[in-house]
C-alpha cells in the first residue's frame, strides 16, 4: 500500500504537512478531551449565560453558560467517532459487496448494480432523512444512516477495481494452483484494489463529518447534552442577535476539518497517481 | 427523441416503486402499532377503527401496499397527525416554494459556475485562476447551513440588507440562492475548469491557433462549447445534491417549503407528512436526473444513440 517514502513525500508538502497537522490537533482533542478540555461539557450556569469570548471562557459561553471551547473539544469527539465508525463501516461492506458481485458477476452482481444505481441519484442528505425517519434520531442512527448513505460509492469503485483485477495473469494462476475463491478475494483481489477505496474513504470522512453536523443541526442526531458541532449551532439560531460565536466556532471547526482532510486527501491522491482510478468509478 | 424520453421515462418506473416501497415501510418498521404512527392525537377508538379499515391495517402487508398506492395515485396521502389537515393540501402549499428556490439556485450554479470556471481555465496559473480555486475548495467543504448562518449574521443582522428568515418577500430568496448556489458553483466551475484545459490541448485548438483565429473566438466559440458536454452530463448526475441542498438552506432561513416541511415532521413523529415529503423529493430527484439526460441528450446525439 503507502510505502514510507511516499508518506514523507506527502508529509513533507506543504498542503499535506500542514493538514496533517491540524488532523492531528483534531484527533489528539477528540482522544484526550476531558484531559484537553478546561471545563465539563454540561455544566450549566444560567447566571453566565451568552457570555463574551474572555480569558475566562476562550469562545464564550452558550445559552445554558456552558463554557463552548469545552463543549467543541468534546464535539470533536461526537463528530469524529462518529464520521469515522460509519465510514469504516460503510468501506468495509462496500469492499465485501463490490468484490463479490464483480468476482460471481451474474445475477448476484445485477442486483447489486441495480441497488448502486438506484441509490446513485439520489443525494446522501436524502438517503440518511429516509433512513432517520425509519430507525428514529440519535447519534447511534446517525452513524447507521451514514453508512448506509455512503455504500453505494464504495461498492461501486471496488466492483469497478476488481472487474479490471480478475481477468489477470496472476488471478488465473493462483486458480490453476488451486486456490479457492475466498482466498483469491481476499488475498489476491482486494490489497491490489484497496488503495483507492481506502482515499475515497479518507475524502468520504469529510463529507460525512457534514452530513453529521446537518443532522445534528436538524436536532436528529446527537440528543442533548451530549454536544457535537451541529448540534451546538442549531441551538445557537435562537441566539444569534445576541451571541453569534455559538454559531461560528462549530462552524469553523467543521470548516477546518474538512478543509484539512480533502488537502491532505489531494496531497496523497497526488503522490500515489491514482486520480484517474478516482475519477473513472 | 421521443423515443428517448419515453424509454427513459420507462426505466423510472421500477426505482419508483423500489422507492415508494421503501417509503410506505416506514409507518411498519418504525416502534409501535402502525395506527398509532397514522392516526391524529387524541382520536376515539371508532376513528382508529375507521382509519383501520380504510387502510386495511389488519390485512396482509402487501394488500396493504396495494391500497396506500392506489390512495397515493389519486393523489390521497394521508392526514397529518399533528397539523390536522391532508397531507396532500401541506404539500401543495410547500412544494412552490422549493420549486422557486431550487430553480433558482440551479440556474445559479449553472451560469456563474460554468462563467467562474472559463474565466479559471482562460487564465490559467493567475490570481484569477487562484481564486476561483480557492472559492471552488471552500464551496466543496463548508457545511452549507453554516454558510447559511454566516450570511444571515453578515447580511441580514448587521448589516440589514435582507430579512432574516422567511418568504415574504423576492429579497428573501437572494440569501438562500446565493448560500445554495456556492456549493453548485464550486462543482460546475471545477468541471468547466477541467473540462477546457483539456479540450484547449486537441490538436484542433492548434489548428485554429494556426490559422490567426483570434483567441477568444477560440475560447469561447470552440473549447467552451465542447468543455459544456461534461459540464451537463456532471449537472445531471448532481442535480439531485442540488435539490438535496435546498431542504437543509429552507430550513437554515425558515423558509416554507417542502424541507422544512420534512425536517419539523420527523421530529414531530408526524410519519404521514414525512412519508408525503420523502415521496415528493425522490419524485423531485428522478425527475431531476431525467431533465439532465434529456439536455444532454439534445446536445450530444451520440447519447441519444446510445440509449436508443
Amino acid at each position: 500500500m503507502v510505502k514510507s517514502s511516499s508518506l514523507r513525500t506527502i508529509l513533507l508538502s506543504p498542503r499535506g504537512g500542514i493538514s496533517a497537522i491540524v488532523l492531528l490537533v483534531v484527533m489528539i482533542c477528540a482522544v484526550f478531551a476531558p484531559l484537553i478540555a478546561p471545563y465539563a461539557y454540561d455544566i450549566q450556569s444560567l447566571r453566565d449565560a451568552n457570555l463574551n469570548p474572555s480569558w475566562k471562557n476562550w469562545m464564550g459561553t452558550d445559552e445554558f453558560g456552558r463554557d463552548l471551547l469545552s463543549r467543541m473539544i468534546y464535539g470533536a469527539r461526537t463528530s469524529l467517532s462518529v464520521a469515522l465508525t460509519a465510514i469504516s463501516i460503510s468501506v468495509a461492506i462496500g469492499m465485501s459487496l463490490g468484490a463479490t458481485a464483480a468476482y460471481f458477476g451474474g445475477a448476484f452482481d445485477r442486483l447489486v448494480t441495480a441497488a448502486v444505481d438506484l441509490t446513485w441519484s439520489f443525494p446522501e442528505i436524502l438517503i440518511a432523512l429516509i433512513l432517520i425517519a425509519i430507525i428514529g434520531p440519535g447519534l447511534n442512527s446517525t452513524m447507521i444512516a451514514i453508512s448506509i448513505a455512503y455504500l453505494a460509492q464504495f461498492t461501486r469503485l471496488t466492483r469497478v477495481q476488481i472487474m479490471a483485477l480478475k481477468s489477470e495473469t496472476y488471478v488465473e494462476a493462483t486458480r490453476s494452483l488451486g486456490a479457492g475463491h475466498a482466498h483469491i478475494i481476499f488475498r489476491h483481489l482486494l490489497p491490489n484494489a484497496l488503495t483507492p477505496v481506502i482515499v475515497a474513504g479518507m475524502l468520504a470522512t469529510g463529507d460525512a463529518i457534514i452530513l453529521e453536523a446537518t443532522l445534528g443541526f436538524f436536532g436528529l442526531g446527537a440528543q442533548p447534552p451530549t454536544p457535537s458541532w451541529g448540534a451546538m449551532m442549531s441551538s445557537g439560531t435562537a441566539q444569534i442577535f445576541i451571541a453569534p460565536w455559538i454559531i461560528i466556532f462549530p462552524g469553523l471547526a467543521i470548516a477546518i476539518t474538512v478543509i484539512a482532510i480533502n488537502l491532505f486527501g489531494d496531497a496523497v491522491i497526488d503522490v500515489l497517481d491514482i486520480r484517474r482510478q478516482l475519477r473513472d468509478s | 427523441m421521443a423515443n428517448f424520453l419515453i424509454k427513459r421515462l420507462v426505466l423510472l418506473i421500477p426505482v419508483f416503486l423500489v422507492v415508494s416501497v421503501i417509503i410506505f415501510m416506514i409507518i411498519h418498521l418504525v416502534p409501535g402499532d402502525p395506527i398509532d404512527n397514522i392516526v391524529q392525537i387524541g382520536s376515539t377508538p371508532q376513528q382508529k377503527a375507521a382509519l383501520t379499515a380504510k387502510y386495511g391495517l389488519d390485512k396482509p402487508l402487501i394488500v396493504q401496499y396495494a391500497i396506500w398506492f392506489g390512495k397515493l395515485m389519486t393523489g390521497d396521502l394521508g392526514e397529518a397527525i399533528i397539523l390536522r389537515q391532508p397531507v396532500s393540501s401541506l404539500i401543495a402549499q410547500n412544494l412552490p416554494h422549493s420549486l422557486i428556490l431550487g430553480s433558482l439556485a440551479l440556474a445559479f450554479s449553472t451560469v456563474v459556475g460554468i462563467a467562474t470556471g472559463a474565466l479559471a481555465a482562460i487564465r490559467r496559473d493567475s490570481w484569477v485562476d487562484r481564486t476561483v480555486m480557492a472559492v471552488i475548495l471552500l464551496g466543496s467543504t463548508v457545511p452549507s447551513f453554516w454558510l447559511g448562518l454566516l450570511m444571515i449574521l453578515v447580511f441580514a443582522v448587521h448589516l440589514g440588507w435582507f430579512p432574516v428568515s422567511g418568504a415574504r418577500s423576492w429579497s428573501a430568496l437572494v440569501l438562500p440562492v446565493l448560500t445554495i448556489g456556492l456549493g453548485g458553483v464550486a462543482l460546475v466551475a471545477r468541471v468547466t475548469r477541467v473540462a477546457m484545459m483539456d479540450i484547449s490541448r486537441r490538436d484542433f485548438v492548434m489548428m485554429l491557433h494556426a490559422k490567426g483565429v483570434p483567441p477568444w473566438r477560440i475560447n469561447l466559440q470552440h473549447i467552451l462549447r465542447h468543455a459544456l458536454l461534461p459540464v451537463v452530463t456532471i449537472l445531471s448526475l448532481r442535480i439531485g445534491w442540488i435539490l438535496g441542498g435546498a431542504v437543509t438552506i429552507e430550513y437554515v432561513f425558515a423558509r416554507p417549503g417542502l424541507g422544512s416541511l420534512l425536517i419539523t415532521s420527523l421530529n414531530q413523529r408526524d410519519y404521514p407528512v414525512v412519508q408525503g415529503c420523502l415521496l415528493m423529493l425522490a419524485i423531485a430527484v428522478m425527475l431531476g436526473t431525467l431533465l439532465g439526460d434529456v439536455v444532454q441528450a439534445l446536445i450530444d446525439p451520440r447519447v441519444r444513440e446510445r440509449t436508443g
